[in-house]
């Protein structure tokens, strides 16, 4: 029934979303940048001062979880709430409702990108360097992008039938700090957890993030990860919009 | 005029629709409740079997009092929500919903900004933005305000600018939601001008109002709806005298 430009219309919510959340701000894109500096202060100085961690560069060893988990809890809370608060436009025009929750994963980018920025500028000037690994950057960060949309499409469309679903997404994002490897590494996980462990999408992005950036390797590791970790985004994208269709058209009468 | 003859615009055939009459948001507690006591929830029938048709081309009133089932018919044409039973067809084309005018309009940001996110979310491409862009402001008649955000400007400015985005994608069924009533006379007389076009170039209106008067220059027939059922169905003269009959009647009934 909607003839449109599904790619046209994606940009200009995207955009719509983006001016609306930094015109308000008088910071604007600082706020992004502030969150995860304090974040990183506080750690260092837990880790540093309290633990007595002798891990070299610790401010980028943990900016390389910071930055991908903050992504990952904006957009899956902000994509979860997307339908319900643009209850308007769903009663009232007959977009394509998909459009909707993966219009504002994609807005939150802007946020990661300035947090990219600002863990490559510290890796950087803190004296771990930059390496041909980071040509695969872009690739992981449009991996997290889809993965994000694939489990915003299913809680989206789930909290329009049950509300309290926002809430449930929020502490599993409070949860998720503490199983992604933010604080410690990866490789302190005993063998008999590790496979189980990578299964969540979200602790592989940071461990190939680590692999990058902090220690200067290829993403892939021993196991073909990247392989694995595309194949694990789009199967949970193509669910969720597998999920998200069979339940968009009841969304009129219980939005 | 006479290619798609034979081939309705709009077509419903004995449809139902009702909607549940919950309280508010469903949390996961009313659902585990419902899994183990299955209490039925109390329906509220919009629409009862309803059936007509309307040819290309023809301008259609719905006319009824509130919770007549009119604004149901105009959402299940555009497709929002879908019948209980029977079908619903409507002929491919661009559909102008001009249900709620600005659905999607953003007070934080400008005139300008809300007419490209409008248009797009009405289905047009980019180009087509482009084009029709200097036509809609033009229409709207906002001038220098268009690069202000849209809190500073006045309902009737907000109603033009919509309005405007709205009728320029050029349709080919109009939908027509009580809206004619905003903004002063002389856009309200612009805008039933535009209608007028509209049907002259043959395209399909469908369209609620209370206003009777204003019905009657826009459409040439009408179809009367009482608790989601069909009452009558004809020419906008007689059908529109036959409703306002019965509810001097219901008045005095009620009053005395």
């Amino acid at each position: 029934m909607w003839h449109g430009d599904y790619l046209y219309l994606l940009q200009n919510l995207v955009m719509k979303d983006f001016r609306i959340r930094y015109r308000n701000m008088s910071l604007g894109v600082l706020w992004s940048l502030l969150n995860p500096l304090i974040m990183m202060g506080v750690m260092s100085f837990v880790w540093i001062i309290i633990f007595k961690s002798d891990k070299p560069h610790f401010a980028v060893f943990v900016l390389c979880g910071l930055v991908p988990y903050n992504f990952f809890t904006i957009g899956w809370s902000g994509g979860t709430t997307s339908i319900v608060e643009n209850a308007g436009l769903i009663k009232r025009l007959p977009v394509p409702r998909e459009v909707v929750p993966i219009s504002t994963v994609i807005s939150c980018c802007i946020h990661l990108l300035v947090q990219l920025l600002l863990l490559l500028v510290w890796a950087i000037g803190s004296g771990v360097g930059m390496n041909r690994y980071w040509l695969w950057l872009p690739v992981v960060w449009a991996l997290e992008v889809v993965f994000v949309s694939g489990i915003s499409l299913i809680t989206s469309s789930t909290n329009v039938f049950i509300r309290d679903t926002r809430y449930i997404v929020e502490s599993i994002n409070l949860v998720m700090l503490w199983l992604i490897p933010v604080f410690y590494d990866f490789k302190e996980i005993p063998q008999k957890y590790s496979d189980i462990y990578q299964i969540n999408p979200l602790a592989t992005l940071v461990i190939v993030l680590r692999r990058i950036i902090y220690e200067g390797q290829s993403p892939n590791g021993t196991s073909y990860t990247m392989l694995k970790l595309t194949a694990a985004s789009f199967t949970v994208f193509f669910i969720g919009l597998y999920f998200f269709r069979r339940l968009k058209p009841m969304f009129y009468e219980h939005i | 005029m006479n290619i798609s003859r034979g081939r309705p615009a709009i077509h419903f055939q004995n449809v139902w629709k009702s909607f549940d009459r919950h309280a508010g948001q469903i949390l996961l507690r009313d659902r585990l409740r419902n899994l183990f006591h299955s209490h039925k929830l109390e329906k509220f029938h919009a629409l009862r079997d309803v059936c007509f048709r309307v040819e290309p081309g023809e301008s259609v009133a719905l006319i009824g009092h509130n919770g007549a089932g009119k604004s149901t018919i105009l959402n299940l044409t555009t497709k929002l929500c879908r019948p209980d039973r029977g079908t619903v067809e409507v002929q491919d084309g661009r559909i102008a919903p001009l249900l709620d005018l600005g659905a999607g309009f953003h007070p934080d940001l400008t005139g300008s900004e809300n007419v490209y996110i409008n248009a797009s979310l009405l289905g047009l491409s980019r180009r087509a933005v482009r084009e029709q862009y200097d036509r809609i402001l033009d229409f709207a008649e906002i001038g220098e305000f268009i690069n202000e955000p849209l809190r500073t400007y006045s309902t009737g400015m907000a109603m033009r600018l919509a309005f405007s985005v709205a009728t320029t994608i050029d349709p080919d069924i109009l939908i027509i939601d009580e809206i004619l009533g905003v903004g002063d006379i002389a856009f309200g007389e612009k805008c039933r001008d535009r209608i007028m076009g509209f049907r002259r170039s043959g395209k399909t209106i469908l369209c609620v109002s209370h206003s009777n008067g204003m019905l009657k220059t826009l459409c040439e027939r009408a179809i009367w709806l009482d608790h989601g059922q069909v009452v009558e169905d004809g020419p906008i003269g007689p059908v529109v005298a036959a409703y306002e009959s019965a509810m001097k009647e219901h008045a005095v009934h009620s009053a005395g």
